[in-house]
């Protein structure tokens, strides 16, 4: 029995040693020498220094004067994140898409983004596609008296468009430029 | 399809095909004990490992003391993380304060770590401590994909080896996986992943004041470290809750295609490894064809299906495009599906978009992927040990078709590799359809399932089925942190790990035993497309018939009543 038990008691404790000390020790020492900002969770800070989010978590953005972000299932919660899980055909789904549709509708701009009306899968998006940002810029436009044609360049100013992905736009990046725009 | 869409496609296929046949020469390199260019470094840590257990590399084990050598491995590592999780609450590098976990929840998570299942009952940020997370889960992240590629080489040698009573070393071969197979890859990613915006760092959670004043807590840990093997190791558990959709566990498009990328570029190199091991890489193409042309039945089906829109959202106020519930943006639809149909092949079991939400048919491809016992690529070393298995069923319908007594690559199947072989079959089965039909018959486990009509069976079927074949994702509303399905699930979990990994080993031991016949122009031919359509046919009537009911049952009532 011996002749198994040392060699897997020292093992598993040498491999704890070696993949779950050393290990991520080596990656959080090089990582935060090399790339400090996003090891340390992308943190957006104002010129008092005051910490106003990251820039890869979404915030809960309300009230007639910024862009919304994507709905969240879990009222941005993070702690824990968290998902619909709703599956296609569940009644409480198409109950909910249509009743946001209802409140978002706007005739002169069509059918509402979808990406307005659905949930993500981590609750906390921080991105929305260029047209759900476009179909703000009314509603925006007007609680803040800007011309429209000022905030359709501030979006195509924040889309980012990879090449192996599709186009979009930080929500959190978007309204800080638009409060500086409004400063 | 945008031309971004194409451009992923492109760039996957590249990424994990391209480094495939040097990858895998590599893998036989290391598991061989030659020398590679990381042998100055790791050389003398791995003899300090050696001589620290007591360790004799040059002697060879026999198949039994090959898998009680691995079982009192994973014996010792469960106790350690059950016992970890246990106490969490009482030890240091837990900053948010977390308790230890409850007991079935723990019992549960030690299973499904060491059994490279990584089915999550819990939320990472909300109920496991960074201590947990290293010590614990990482750790076993990276042991038990190292005890994968253990047994594909025991089962390798026993293929090429002749009159052998031998196959290897588990301590040297769990040893050399982990240190040269694993860690080198896993820290050029975690870096990687860094770079793109993951987190690494030991500092407590930010409280950050948002843009209109409100109070936002930021979770933080040393994420990429874990989320780099979570990857490459087919394990699959994320580091938070929500698992690879969380911005910070997969903050960009680049970081979803390098870690969907690292899902299956372990697993496909491993055939090459396997080419080495028996000196012919015709060996390697066929079972790989094979491999590519399941992935990319269900992956077309699935890209199709999830670009249909929900039929039941039709409305003139609500644009109708492709289901975007429980996806991100930054993914899109297709960036969503290719990860759903890679994590299911491959028994990895992450997530970058909510699968209970996916389109009826999209969910079913997932469920089919993991219903042949995750052969498509499937784990590190457990992918290719499932597919050898196909292979050798095949060859024994083969030798049946033709009359001839059954020989794959010189060794005879003879009555007893073929009592084995039929005993691998059972696991899938017994995991999924005994173990989920008592589930679902039972008033108070049936009520885990959150979503009405068909899809709540679906839930549950899905979860037997992630549990029974390591893989470990979820239709994530099934509530399946209950003591019964804690245990149950435990359960499918160990007879879907241990069931095949000892009919593996005992099968290497029989097959090293024997003495090779010449290959004459007798035998059957195991490469080329021939053989590669029977194998194909082989895994989708005896793995995936025998779900077919409970498919009808499930997704496809539910595609129906959709539809109509």
């Amino acid at each position: 029995m011996n002749a198994y038990l040392r060699p897997a008691l020292s093992l598993v404790l040498l491999m704890t040693l070696l993949t779950g000390a050393l290990y991520p020790l080596a990656v959080t020492g090089i990582a935060q020498l090399v790339f400090p900002t996003q090891a340390n969770g992308s943190l957006v800070r104002d010129e008092q220094g005051q910490v106003r989010g990251s820039a890869l978590i979404a915030q809960a953005f309300t009230g007639d004067a910024w862009f919304h972000s994507r709905p969240s299932a879990g009222a941005y919660a993070t702690v824990a994140s968290a998902a619909s899980n709703l599956s296609p055909g569940n009644p409480a789904l198409a109950e909910r898409v249509k009743g946001d549709a209802a409140q978002l509708y706007q005739a002169q701009l069509g059918p509402v983004p979808l990406a307005l009306l659905t949930t993500s899968g981590s609750g906390l998006d921080p991105h929305l596609p260029p047209e759900a940002v476009a179909y703000q810029i009314p509603r925006v436009a007007a609680a803040r008296n800007l011309p429209p044609a000022r905030l359709q360049g501030l979006l195509e100013q924040a889309t980012l468009h990879p090449l192996i992905g599709p186009p979009v736009v930080n929500v959190l990046a978007l309204n800080q430029a638009l409060a500086r725009l409004s400063d | 399809m945008h031309s971004y869409d194409i451009a992923l496609l492109l760039a996957f296929f590249a990424i994990v095909l391209l480094p495939a046949p040097w990858l895998g020469r590599f893998y036989y390199n290391v598991m061989e004990g030659q020398r590679t260019w990381l042998t100055p470094v790791l050389g003398p840590v791995e003899r300090a490992c050696y001589r620290l257990a007591g360790v004799s590399p040059g002697h060879e084990q026999g198949w039994r003391h090959y898998a009680l050598a691995l079982l009192a491995f994973n014996l010792a590592g469960f106790v350690l993380l059950f016992g970890v999780l246990l106490l969490q609450g009482h030890l240091p590098l837990n900053p948010q304060h977390l308790p230890g976990q409850e007991w079935s929840l723990a019992l549960n998570t030690a299973v499904s770590f060491v059994t490279n299942t990584n089915w999550q009952a819990y939320s990472g940020e909300a109920s496991v401590s960074y201590l947990s997370q290293m010590l614990g889960l990482t750790v076993q992240n990276f042991v038990s994909a190292a005890t994968g590629l253990a047994v594909l080489v025991a089962l390798c040698r026993g293929i090429a080896r002749r009159t052998s009573a031998t196959l290897g070393n588990f301590w040297v071969d769990l040893t050399r996986a982990t240190l040269y197979g694993l860690l080198p890859l896993c820290l050029v990613l975690a870096l990687l992943l860094v770079w793109q915006g993951v987190p690494q760092t030991f500092t407590d959670y930010v409280h950050a004041l948002t843009l209109q004043g409100a109070e936002q807590v930021i979770p933080l840990g040393p994420a990429a470290s874990q989320i780099a093997i979570k990857q490459l190791g087919t394990n699959g558990g994320g580091f938070f809750g929500v698992n690879s959709a969380h911005p910070f566990e997969n903050p960009t498009a680049l970081s979803n295609l390098l870690e969907v990328g690292a899902i299956i570029l372990i697993p496909v190199a491993l055939v090459f490894t396997f080419g080495h091991y028996v000196k012919d890489l015709r060996q390697s193409r066929a079972i790989l064809a094979c491999m590519l042309a399941l992935f990319l039945i269900g992956g077309a089906t699935a890209l199709w299906s999830e670009h249909q829109p929900n039929l039941a959202l039709q409305s003139s106020q609500v644009q109708q495009t492709a289901p975007l519930e429980g996806k991100e943006s930054r993914f899109g639809v297709t960036g969503s599906v290719l990860w759903t149909a890679t994590t299911t092949a491959a028994s990895n079991g992450s997530v970058n978009a909510m699968h209970d939400s996916l389109n009826p048919l999209t969910g079913m491809v997932a469920m089919i992927n993991m219903m042949v016992g995750e052969v498509i690529f499937g784990g590190v070393g457990a992918g290719l040990y499932g597919m050898l298995l196909f292979v050798l069923i095949a060859v024994f319908l083969a030798g049946l078709m033709i009359g001839r007594t059954p020989e794959y690559l010189g060794k005879k199947l003879q009555a007893r590799e073929v009592q084995l072989l039929v005993a691998t079959l059972l696991v899938m089965p017994v995991g999924v359809l005994v173990l989920g039909a008592i589930a679902a018959s039972l008033p108070g486990p049936a009520a885990a399932i959150s979503n009405p009509g068909p899809h709540g069976f679906s839930q549950l079927l899905y979860a037997y089925t992630s549990g029974a074949a390591n893989n470990g994702s979820a239709f994530a509303g099934f509530g399946a942190n209950t003591v019964f399905h804690n245990l149950m699930i435990a359960l499918a979990m160990l007879i879907g790990r241990f069931g095949y990994i000892l009919p593996v080993l005992a099968l290497a031991g029989s097959l090293a035993a024997k003495r090779s016949a010449a290959q004459g122009l007798n035998s059957f031919p195991t490469h080329g497309p021939l053989f590669t359509g029977l194998l194909l046919l082989t895994i989708l009537l005896v793995g995936g018939l025998t779900f077919l009911p409970t498919l009808a049952l499930g997704p496809v009532a539910e595609h129906l009543s959709q539809v109509y």
